[in-house]
């Protein structure tokens, strides 16, 4: 069920490669030596139960969360780790700052700074991570935010906005700063129903013209199956099974996937 | 006569008005004293929320021990502590110094922990959506951090001010003139103390409800969700 796993380190095609991943809080194993593998430009959904592990994957992309085991490549370069004299020890800070620049993430709860304007939201860190001027920053701050839609609405403040809009504008934000790889942490699970199409679409812009490498925690079985390349079902720190959406999401191989998918209908149903 | 100002005896009225100059001496005196005693426990309350924040325990922990102790025994001993022991060490200050530091030290305790609770209340996610843009620890304090604590912080300061005031009188033990020794010397001089304690009364009660007051109006005018940085 997990055969795409593999012990050589030069495939160039694998932008993402968790080889034996471990992550422990306290005494619950969250990543129970995940091997998991993501290729440049592939749009990946990871569906599992709560408390599965699945955002924690993305945390430790992110480098929001440390990993207690295991190795972690992102672009070919071990993330949470350095080479020093052809010794691999333990990323140090500057590492880490460099290795954040590949990925862009979009939480749950959107989590923009709300006491600045859209647009400093979005220019903050092109200006000071990326060196951008004032006005570059601007410029791209306005090209993001007419993708996701939003241009007239630069010099509001986020608590102006719709959930929505907030989102999209979380979207710009993270796009803002040219990531390779953009981590979606169930980015309208926080929205009101009404909401969540607008959000959608965006997401699904991004997939089709873009050749982002995307992976998306998430609920929405009906859009997973719609931007994906590959679902992922996740369950007490591992996959369980993965495969093309239409089938793990129409004819799953695994009982425990099927359970899965049987209760979420039923849940979402009533 | 006090101040180089005397009193008429002649009438009650006559009399309060003959002291309310030399009481307003002593209201300045306790201003004075509190605003003094308030930068201290501002500068000081800051320090000691750093320390016990710190990564390192042999430094956290006694910090908090400090904290602790300075917040569970009365400011009277620590008053009288600084008062009578320093000048054994060769640091002798006069009484109004003295009585600043004592009421500040004792009040760093409480602002250290309005510091920690406010800087506390940022939402974990702010941190770590500053952090997934890459910005600098140093400017995420900066820019992220400190806008959205200072609208929390402020207040919860400003009434502590005022606690200050109110603690002033402490200091006349150690024969700092402040508003309720004035009052006092008053009383003793001419044997009347209701009018000098009713009027200490009376001006402590304007200068609480003006300082509740400016309290009260900051409080409205910051922003709820941070100071606004366009």
């Amino acid at each position: 069920m997990n055969d795409i796993h593999s012990e050589t380190h030069d495939d160039a095609d694998a932008i993402i490669r968790f080889e034996k991943v471990v992550k422990r809080f306290g005494a619950t194993t969250v990543l129970n030596e995940l091997d998991f593998e993501v290729h440049k430009g592939e749009k990946v959904s990871i569906i599992g139960p709560s408390g599965s592990g699945k955002s924690t994957v993305l945390r430790i992309l992110m480098t929001l969360e440390r990993i207690d085991s295991g190795l972690i490549h992102v672009a070919g370069k071990p993330l949470w780790h350095q080479y020093r004299h052809d010794q691999l020890v333990p990323a140090g800070e500057a590492h880490l700052r460099e290795m954040r620049k590949e990925m862009g993430m979009v939480f749950q709860q959107f989590n923009l700074f709300p006491h600045m304007t859209v647009r400093r939201n979005i220019t903050e860190a092109p200006i000071h991570v990326l060196g951008l001027s004032r006005k570059q920053a601007r410029e791209r701050a306005h090209k993001y935010l007419e993708l996701v839609g939003l241009a007239d609405q630069a010099d509001k403040f986020p608590g102006q906005l719709s959930g929505g809009q907030q989102q999209r504008v979380a979207i710009a934000r993270a796009l803002a700063m040219h990531p390779n790889i953009m981590l979606f942490d169930e980015p309208t699970s926080a929205l009101d129903p009404e909401l969540v199409g607008e959000v959608l679409n965006v997401i699904q812009r991004l997939s089709e013209e873009h050749d982002l490498t995307m992976l998306l925690v998430t609920h929405e079985m009906q859009f997973a199956k719609q931007i994906s390349d590959r679902v992922c079902f996740f369950d007490q720190g591992h996959i369980v099974e993965q495969a093309p959406p239409e089938e793990l999401l129409t004819d799953p191989r695994e009982e425990r996937t099927r359970e899965f998918l049987k209760g979420f209908l039923e849940t979402n149903a009533s | 006569m006090l101040f180089g100002i005397s009193w008429d005896t002649s009438s009650n009225a006559a009399f309060a008005a003959s002291i309310l100059p030399i009481l307003l001496r002593g209201l300045l005196a306790t201003v004075q004293a509190s605003i003094v005693g308030f930068v201290i426990a501002l500068a000081l309350g800051l320090a000691l929320a750093a320390l016990k924040s710190s990564r390192l325990r042999v430094v956290s922990w006694p910090a908090r021990l400090l904290a602790e102790f300075i917040r569970d025994t009365p400011l009277l001993v620590q008053l009288f502590f600084l008062y009578y022991v320093l000048p054994d060490y060769g640091i002798v200050l006069p009484a109004f110094l003295t009585g600043a530091l004592a009421l500040g030290v004792q009040y760093s305790a409480y602002t250290a922990e309005v510091y920690r609770a406010g800087l506390e209340s940022v939402p974990r996610g702010q941190i770590e959506a500053a952090h997934a843009l890459d910005l600098l620890p140093a400017r995420v304090f900066r820019v992220i951090v400190l806008p959205q604590a200072v609208p929390r912080i402020v207040p919860a300061l400003g009434n502590y001010l005022v606690s200050i005031m109110k603690d002033v009188p402490v200091l006349s033990v150690v024969s700092v003139l402040e508003m309720l020794n004035v009052a006092k010397i008053i009383g003793d001089r001419t044997f009347n103390y209701l009018i000098p304690l009713s009027m200490v009364g009376g001006l402590y009660l304007v200068l609480t409800i003006v300082a509740s007051a400016g309290v009260r109006y900051l409080d409205t005018r910051l922003p709820k969700r941070g100071l606004p940085l366009r």
